[in-house]
């Protein structure tokens, strides 16, 4: 199951949904603190959720705050990068071109293909996790006798 | 390691029992100066690091960074908390504050309300904390607001996101600061102590 769960990840790599931060923040787990990807990665969608109900709801209104905008997208594409979501990182830079650009139509294109993308991710991450807790701890744990 | 070195003694006849025993004390193969002193940060302390930063996944992040490098981590959401932390918001002036040891603070520079920038001004007008190192965050790589950060008396100013590389080359360099101004000043009360006791020998006690 331990190869199972390898080559997900591996895939989530190729196909370019993580890239090397990921990588890092796995760095940062031991045996006292096992969990602490899967934690940051919930805090992460916890806190994208909120960024994305107040674009969608900014954007609603028709009325097109590129400032505002631009600032919402600068901080989702600061814990995009921190958790080292690729694909979300990517489609948050296009739509602060758009921004700067002052393009409606290509910010609300990009946001749509964001939010696919992020909620893709998040649904592979949630597998991921979920098959990782049930293969149990890596080749750090000790046997019994 | 017990250092029990008074850098004054008195000439008055009646203590000479006391300048005797502190001649005994003081005597250079009594202290215990050895060259691998550990400094206080490694050996009894560890660096305190206030980290400030509005996003809540760097927080967990570079608090994590930097209780695996073995720091004590104090964690706040915005400039403004990190002043009220450090008793610098004007509310009770510093007053109870000069005991808080803080070793190191990490900053975000974007954050809304006060930047990390002004945090900096603001922690090098302290004339308690202007000592301390500050160190900016950004994810944005632009040279102008990097010199301003360092103009401003910053200590090092880090690309997010911040790798677990760059927390310890801050940590060993703080902790071999702390080493040398600890050795510093072992040094120099040794050579106090010696001082002393050649004027002892002198007055041939």
């Amino acid at each position: 199951m331990q190869r199972q769960v390898a080559l997900i990840k591996q895939s989530l790599f190729d196909q370019g949904y993580l890239d090397e931060q990921f990588m890092e923040l796995e760095e940062l787990q031991d045996d006292a603190n096992p969990n602490f990807v899967e934690e940051v990665s919930a805090l992460y969608f916890k806190d994208s959720a909120r960024l994305i109900n107040n674009i969608d709801q900014a954007l609603e209104r028709g009325s097109f705050d590129f400032n505002r905008l631009d600032s919402y997208m600068h901080q989702f594409k600061g814990s995009s990068t921190s958790i080292g979501a690729s694909k979300v990182k990517a489609e948050c830079t296009k739509f602060r071109e758009y921004c700067r650009a002052g393009n409606a139509e290509g910010c609300l294109r990009t946001f749509h293909q964001l939010k696919k993308e992020h909620s893709t991710l998040r649904k592979k991450l949630e597998h991921y996790f979920q098959l990782a807790r049930q293969a149990g701890p890596k080749e750090t744990a000790r046997r019994p006798k | 390691m017990q250092y029990q070195i008074s850098s004054t003694f008195s000439s008055n006849p009646q203590s000479l029992f006391s300048l005797v025993d502190m001649a005994e004390v003081l005597r250079p193969e009594m202290l215990d100066i050895s060259n691998d002193t550990s400094s206080l940060a490694s050996s009894q302390e560890l660096l305190h690091v206030l980290a400030v930063d509005d996003s809540m996944v760097d927080r967990k992040f570079i608090e994590r960074l930097l209780r695996v490098s073995s720091c004590k981590v104090t964690v706040v959401d915005s400039a403004t908390r990190a002043l009220q932390y450090l008793g610098l918001d004007g509310e009770n002036g510093s007053v109870g504050f000069e005991d808080l040891k803080i070793n190191l603070i990490m900053t975000d520079y974007s954050m809304p309300g006060m930047t990390g920038y002004e945090l900096l001004k603001k922690i090098k007008e302290s004339s308690i904390f202007r000592e301390i190192p500050v160190v900016i965050m950004s994810s944005e790589n632009i040279l102008p607001r990097i010199d301003r950060c360092l103009e401003e008396g910053a200590e090092d100013f880090l690309l997010k996101p911040v790798k677990l590389a760059d927390v310890k080359r801050l940590r060993d360099s703080l902790m071999k600061a702390e080493e040398r101004a600890f050795k510093n000043l072992m040094h120099k009360r040794e050579l106090e102590a010696n001082d002393i006791y050649s004027q002892l020998k002198r007055a041939k006690i």
